[in-house]
């Protein structure tokens, strides 16, 4: 496990705040993927040791929650909102044309691997509907046009790497 | 017009110019002002005030609060832990966001404030994973908030400790269900517990006594120790005290959050005045009034029947417009008050669609753990989305509601009857377009409809 300094002192700090360390298997997770991109599964067995619990603990925690990641995406994790205040002003249009921009389908990482666009459910801001979360920023009002913007933008950004 | 103002008394700085969510300027506009004098206070008399204020929890069953504190276990000699829900996930709800990003000392003052009243001393907010941003706020808000002594060691200066972390979810509904979250809060899949024995105020975290409270719930805290429990009670209405408020999503022309006294604005005159009525050339059909799982509400039915008015019984004969937005009138006309997630859909929505769309979140979201739910769940979203995209039957209404009735009370947790309300008001409402689907969805459709599934 290659994980860096920082993370490995915030893994130190969040497992005090439990009185039981199993605890800490959430923030855990979310740490490793953040510095890793995902959960793989030397990971689980490494959390399991840390918190001195067993394998299948965490493995049935990284399977349970939408959130976790067994394998890497792509560099910009595109997830729109499916649930239904965004699908009445349009989610399903606005998911399709980002599907277009990158050449892939929700769930795929795109053949660039600049991004993986996927469905998600209700992220609770159904009044600036439709909504989409781009890793850690809310995009409101994301209708087809402002879809194009955002993937043009994240293009761009792609080509000066 | 006068009395269609917004009361905002926890939304009073969401929004506002110049307000910044740092505690500066959380203190110059009286931040913690009421934390210093509560914690100077005996907590007996912190739950007296929050058990006369009637207040209800803000999380979707409103419960009242004062009642909850009430049946925590003191004799057990065990810690008592209070648990923040910020797991906002009920589609159509998204008040807490706004209170978590913008106002985030108003939540930590009116936790702090919880925390005292019920010897707590050690706290979670349990916010969901798709808020890093939110989680990221809370998070130096606390440590702004431990450096200035009104969390963790003797705060304000007294002998009380009491410290408060975050702690994330990661894109499960089924945490905000209290003992899941709890489960899930242990490092542990968010599969419910069963009532009885684990109640979380006598088995909860850790198996000790546990109070989980909304949000929203804990800054109505933070007023009621400020004015009172019997001046809050003189907000809104008998019952339904203090303020709410309605996320409105959907069809109308000013999606958004407002804030009005319980029960003193009707469903009309929110969507209509307030909202600015429905999108141009378009008219309502259906509301979903309390979170996605409230039964929904067709625009033409009426609702007739006797209330209590005072002392007296008075008859009512209301439409969708005319029914009062509080817990008690809500669930009169046979739906809820929930969330106040209100999404509208006006008569481009067609009902199968629109349902299925539904199930599959429904589907999605359930633990798994009982038979009725999972199954039931997945059959429900797989019989709709076959309507939508394969072939539909007339007789498809009758099996979506059988599956639907074999849900409800055969389940551990709440869910169960969350999943199974939409099918059942769906089709006891819109029969006749479920019967009809197989013809109609062969018609041309409104330009402006969208694709719901």
């Amino acid at each position: 496990m290659n994980l860096k300094a920082e993370t490995l002192a915030k893994i130190d700090e969040v497992i005090t705040h439990y009185p039981v360390k199993r605890s800490a298997t959430l923030p855990l997770l979310h740490l490793i993927q953040e510095d890793m991109g995902y959960i793989p599964e030397k990971a689980e067995e490494w959390i399991a040791a840390k918190l001195e619990i067993e394998p299948i603990n965490v493995y049935e925690v990284v399977t349970f929650y939408p959130m976790f990641r067994r394998k890497p995406i792509g560099r910009r994790h595109i997830k729109v909102c499916r649930t239904l205040s965004c699908a009445l002003m349009g989610g399903y249009k606005t998911c399709e044309q980002f599907e277009k921009e990158f050449n892939t389908h929700r769930g795929e990482v795109s053949p660039d691997g600049n991004v993986t666009i996927e469905f998600v459910e209700c992220l609770a801001s159904c009044g600036t509907a439709p909504v989409v979360l781009i890793d850690d920023d809310l995009h409101e009002k994301v209708d087809c046009a402002k879809a194009k913007q955002i993937s043009d933008q994240i293009k761009a950004e792609a080509k000066k790497r | 017009m006068a009395d269609l103002e917004q009361r905002r008394i926890i939304f009073k700085h969401i929004d506002e110019p110049g307000y910044s969510n740092d505690i500066a300027c959380y203190v110059r506009n009286g931040g913690y002002e009421v934390l210093k004098k509560s914690v100077l206070r005996k907590p007996d008399e912190l739950i007296d005030e929050v058990k006369k204020s009637g207040l209800r929890g803000r999380g979707g069953a409103g419960f009242p609060c004062g009642v909850k504190w009430g049946l925590v276990d003191r004799k057990s000699g065990k810690p008592i832990y209070l648990i923040v829900n910020a797991d906002e996930s009920e589609p159509g709800t998204f008040k807490d966001r706004y209170i978590m990003h913008q106002d985030p000392h108003q939540l930590i003052e009116g936790t702090m404030i919880s925390c005292f009243a019920n010897n707590v001393k050690q706290a979670y907010i349990y916010i969901r994973g798709e808020m890093p941003h939110g989680a990221r706020i809370l998070e130096k808000a606390l440590a702004e908030a431990r450096a200035a002594g009104f969390v963790g060691k003797n705060i304000c200066g007294t002998t009380y400790s009491c410290d408060i972390f975050v702690h994330r979810g990661a894109g499960a509904y089924i945490c905000g269900e209290e003992t899941g979250l709890i489960e899930s809060l242990e490092g542990k899949r968010a599969n419910p517990r069963i009532k009885p024995p684990y109640f979380p105020a006598v088995l909860g975290l850790y198996q000790c006594p546990t109070i989980v409270n909304n949000v929203e719930t804990l800054c109505h805290v933070k007023y009621i120790a400020e004015f009172g429990g019997i001046e809050y009670a003189k907000i809104g209405t008998p019952n339904n005290t203090g303020t709410r408020i309605f996320c409105v999503s959907g069809h109308v022309q000013r999606p958004g959050y407002y804030e009005f006294e319980a029960g003193k604005i009707t469903m009309g005159q929110l969507l209509n005045d307030v909202c600015g009525g429905p999108l141009p050339g378009r008219k309502f059909k259906a509301v979903i009034p309390g979170g996605s799982s409230a039964k929904i509400l067709r625009f033409g039915e009426r609702y007739k029947g006797k209330r209590k008015v005072g002392a007296d019984m008075v008859d009512y004969d209301w439409g969708v417009e005319d029914v009062p937005m509080d817990f008690d009138s809500l669930g009169m006309v046979g739906t809820m008050g929930g969330s106040g997630g209100v999404i509208v859909m006006d008569d481009t929505v067609n009902m199968v669609e629109a349902l299925a769309n539904i199930n599959a979140f429904y589907s999605h979201e359930s633990c798994g753990q009982c038979t009725p739910c999972r199954e039931g769940s997945l059959w429900m979203k797989k019989i709709t989305t076959r309507m939508v995209h394969g072939n539909a039957r007339s007789e498809d209404a009758a099996l979506l509601k059988s599956v639907a009735d074999q849900i409800p009370g055969r389940t551990i947790c709440a869910f169960g009857e969350a999943c199974s309300w939409p099918t059942q008001s769906f089709i006891a409402k819109f029969g006749d377009e479920f019967k009809n689907y197989p013809e109609s969805k062969k018609a041309v459709k409104p330009a402006e409809a969208q694709t719901l599934i």
